[in-house]
C-alpha cells in the first residue's frame, strides 16, 4: 500500500496544533509556538509575517526536515511525529512540490532534467506521469510549455544559462510534476520584476487547479495577496 | 543510481578544480607507479646483469666480493685460481661449459676482461640474451680484442683501431703499459646495459703473452722485450684465472657441486649461486628504495589532503544544491553518498589518468631511459604490486571522501530545505 493511497481525503492538506519548535536547547534560541494552523485541500495560503518571524521554520516543520520538540503536525492526514527519519523524506518526495526564493535548480542539469528530477527520488509521482520515460519526459515538456518555456531550446539548456525568471518557472515546473498534492513556496517571487512576478503567479495558479494541490506559499508582497483564499499572518498564530 | 549520476554530473560542472585535484591525484600515482617501476626495473637490470650462469667460482673470500670482481669488474681478487682448479672443475661430470676470466689490466681506466671464446656464446644477461655485435667478431689472432660498447662511444673506437693494454687496474697514470703488444679491436660488442659494455676483452693466452717478461709484477730488466710475431708462436696456456663463470647440465645438481667446490683441498676457492649473491648486495642497497617509496607514499597523501580540502572548500557554496534534493526527497544518507560519490569519481579518474601516464610515458621514453643510463623498464602487464598500490589511494580517496560527506550529512540536516545566506 502506498503512502498516497493512505491519504484520507476528508483530513486538511496540514493541519499543525500546539506546535512548539526550538532552535537548540539554550533558552535564548530560537522558538516558534503555534496553537492551530490549518490549510485545506485545494485551498492557496498565503503565510506573511517579518523576517524572523518563523516563515522558513514553519515550512521546514510541514515538510518534515524539522522536527518540532511538541505537538502534532499532520500533512495529508499523516502525523508526521509518528514517521521515521526516511519516512519523512519519502513522504516529502512523494506528496509534496517545493519552490524556493532563487538559485533553486541544480546548475549542472538541463531545464527538463532539473524537472525531472524528483521522480528519481518518488516512484509514486514517476507512475503519476507515465510508466515509460517518454511518457514522464512528455509530461515535464507540457509542464515547461505550460509554463512557457521553449522545449525545443530553453528545456534543453543548462540551468546556469537560464534568466532568472525562467528558472523559477522551470522551478515551478519542478514542483507541480508527479502531482503533489501540496505545494510549497518560499517568496518564489521575490527577485522577478512586478511584470514576471504577475505572469508567474499566473502560471502557478493555473497549474495549482489543474492538479487540484494545496498551495501554501511564503510571501512579503501585500499586493499579491488577494489572488489567494486565504491569508496567514504568521505574528498572529504564534508566539516566538 | 541517480546520487552516481548527479555525483558524476557535478563532478564535470566543476570543471577546472576537479580536473586540478584529479591531475594532482593521477601525478601522484604516475609518481608511486613510477618509482616502482623503477625500482622493480633497477631490480631486474641488477640481477639480470648475468644469466644462464650457474655458479661463479673464485679464491675464497666474500661472496659479495666475488661477485662484485668477477660480475662488475670492481675491485679485484685476493687470489687467482691455478689451472689445474679449473681443469679439475671443468672434469665435473655436472659441468657443462666453463668460462673462465682474467683481471688485472686495463685501458684508460676500462677493465681488461682475459676469457675465452666461449664467453660470447655463453654469457647471457637480462633474459637469457647473448651477446651481439655491432661491428666485427670475436678475437681470432692472439692480439685481437673485442670492446664493449661504451667504450667504442666514449673512446671513439672502431673495428681495427690498435689499442695498448696496461698493467695494472689503478689509476691511469700510474700504470705501466704493454706498448710492445698493441692489439687490434676486432669487435665491438653491442650494448647490453651490463658491466660488459665497459668491459675490454682479450683471449686468455693474449693475457699469458703480454705478460711474457712480467712475472714478479714489474717487467724484468733483464728479459728482452718479445715482439708479437714470437708471441704468436710461443706456447701460451693459461697458468691461472681470477674467476670462473660455470653452467651445469641440470640445475639440479647446483648445490652439489657448490658443496664440492667450496670443500675443494687442494685451493681455498668458492663458488657462488648468482641469484643468492645478487639478493645479498641488493639488501644491501635496497633502503634507497624504500625512501623513494615513503617520498611517493607522502605525495599521495598531499594529494588526497587537496582532493578533501577541495570539496570541503566548496561544501558551503553547495548548500542550496543539497537543500534541493532534500527538498526532492533525498535523505541525508543520499546526500553523504553524493559527497563520498564524488570524491570517488575524482580518484578513479585520477588513478586512471595517472596509470595510463605511467605506462604510456615508459612506452615512449623506455628506449631513452636504457640507451642514458642503461636502465631497462621492462612493460609488462601490472602486477600484484600495482595493483595493490593502485587499490590502496582508491581506498584512502574514498576514506578520505568520507570527511566531507559527513560534514555534508550533518549540514543537511541542519539546513533543512531553507538555505538564507
Amino acid at each position: 500500500m502506498t503512502v498516497i493511497s493512505q491519504i484520507k481525503s476528508e483530513s486538511p492538506a496540514v493541519l499543525l496544533s500546539n506546535t512548539d519548535f526550538r532552535w537548540g536547547a539554550s533558552t535564548d534560541s530560537f522558538r516558534l509556538r503555534i496553537d492551530h494552523f490549518r490549510l485545506e485541500r485545494e485551498e492557496s495560503n498565503i503565510l506573511v509575517g517579518p523576517s524572523g518571524s518563523g516563515k522558513s521554520t514553519l515550512l521546514g516543520i510541514i515538510c518534515g526536515t524539522l522536527k518540532p520538540q511538541e505537538g502534532e503536525t499532520r500533512v495529508l492526514g499523516q502525523r508526521l511525529e509518528e514517521m521515521g527519519d526516511l519516512a519523512r523524506d519519502r513522504f516529502r518526495a512523494d506528496n509534496i512540490g517545493i519552490i524556493f526564493q532563487q538559485f533553486n535548480l541544480l546548475p549542472y542539469l538541463s531545464a527538463i532534467d532539473n524537472v525531472l528530477l524528483p521522480l528519481n527520488f518518488s516512484m509514486s509521482k514517476k507512475h503519476a506521469c507515465g510508466l515509460t520515460q517518454a511518457e514522464c519526459y512528455s509530461e515535464a515538456e507540457k509542464l515547461l510549455e505550460t509554463l512557457g518555456i521553449d522545449i525545443k531550446s530553453t528545456a534543453k539548456q543548462k540551468a546556469v544559462e537560464l534568466s532568472i525568471g525562467q528558472q523559477q518557472r522551470v522551478a515551478a515546473a519542478r514542483a507541480f510534476i508527479g502531482f503533489p498534492k501540496l505545494i510549497i513556496a518560499d517568496e518564489p517571487t521575490s527577485s522577478l520584476d512586478e511584470e514576471i512576478q504577475s505572469a508567474f503567479l499566473d502560471q502557478l495558479f493555473l497549474q495549482k487547479e489543474k492538479t487540484g494541490s494545496s498551495l501554501l506559499m511564503v510571501s512579503h508582497n501585500p499586493r499579491i495577496a488577494e489572488r489567494f483564499d486565504t491569508i496567514t499572518e504568521l505574528d498572529k498564530i504564534s508566539h516566538t | 543510481m541517480i546520487i552516481l549520476r548527479l555525483a558524476f554530473k557535478s563532478v564535470i560542472n566543476r570543471k577546472f578544480t576537479t580536473l586540478l585535484t584529479i591531475f594532482s591525484i593521477a601525478v601522484s600515482v604516475v609518481l608511486i607507479l613510477g618509482v616502482e617501476k623503477v625500482r622493480t626495473g633497477a631490480r631486474a637490470s641488477f640481477t639480470n646483469t648475468i644469466s644462464g650462469t650457474d655458479l661463479i667460482v673464485g679464491s675464497r673470500s666474500g661472496g659479495i666480493q666475488l661477485l662484485l670482481y668477477s660480475i662488475f669488474h670492481i675491485g679485484d681478487a685476493t687470489a687467482n685460481i691455478t689451472w689445474k682448479t679449473v681443469e679439475d672443475i671443468r672434469k665435473r661430470k655436472e659441468v657443462d661449459w666453463v668460462v673462465p676470466i682474467a683481471l688485472g689490466d686495463s685501458h684508460r681506466g676500462y677493465r681488461v676482461v682475459g676469457t675465452s671464446r666461449d664467453y660470447f656464446s655463453k654469457f647471457r644477461y637480462r633474459r637469457n640474451i647473448k651477446l651481439g655485435f655491432t661491428e666485427g667478431h670475436a678475437f681470432q689472432d692472439l692480439f685481437d680484442t673485442v670492446i664493449g660498447a661504451e667504450i667504442a662511444k666514449t673512446l671513439g673506437y672502431k673495428v681495427g683501431d690498435k689499442i695498448i693494454l696496461a698493467h695494472g687496474t689503478g689509476p691511469v697514470s700510474l700504470n705501466k703499459e704493454h706498448g710492445d703488444t698493441p692489439f687490434r679491436v676486432s669487435g665491438i660488442l653491442a650494448s647490453s646495459a651490463t658491466p660488459v659494455d665497459r668491459a675490454v676483452l682479450v683471449s686468455m693466452e693474449a693475457i699469458e703473452a703480454i705478460h711474457v717478461g712480467w712475472e714478479t709484477g714489474d717487467f724484468q730488466k733483464d728479459k728482452v722485450a718479445q715482439s708479437p710475431q714470437i708471441l704468436r708462436k710461443m706456447k701460451l696456456n693459461p697458468k691461472a684465472a681470477t674467476a670462473l663463470y660455470v653452467g651445469l647440465k641440470s640445475r639440479m645438481q647446483t648445490f652439489s657441486l657448490q658443496r664440492w667446490i667450496n670443500s675443494y683441498p687442494e685451493e681455498a676457492i668458492l663458488g657462488i649461486l648468482p641469484g643468492v649473491a645478487f639478493g645479498q648486495l641488493w639488501a644491501l642497497i635496497g633502503n634507497v628504495e624504500k625512501v623513494l617509496f615513503l617520498i611517493s607514499a607522502m605525495v599521495v597523501f598531499t594529494a588526497i589532503l587537496g582532493m578533501v580540502i577541495s570539496i570541503l572548500a566548496s561544501l558551503n557554496e553547495r548548500r542550496r544544491e543539497m537543500a534541493i534534493l532534500r527538498a526532492m526527497g533525498a535523505s541525508p544518507i543520499e546526500i553523504f553518498t553524493l559527497l563520498a560519490a564524488e570524491a570517488a569519481t575524482i580518484a578513479v579518474f585520477g588513478v586512471i589518468l595517472g596509470f595510463v601516464a605511467v605506462y604510456g610515458a615508459i612506452l615512449l621514453v623506455q628506449p631513452f631511459i636504457e640507451s642514458l643510463t642503461g636502465l631497462y623498464i621492462e612493460i609488462s602487464t601490472p602486477g600484484w604490486r600495482e595493483f595493490l598500490t593502485i587499490a590502496a589511494i582508491l581506498g584512502a580517496s574514498v576514506l578520505a571522501g568520507i570527511l566531507p560527506a559527513i560534514r555534508a550529512y550533518l549540514t543537511s540536516l541542519s539546513d533543512g530545505l531553507m538555505i538564507k545566506f
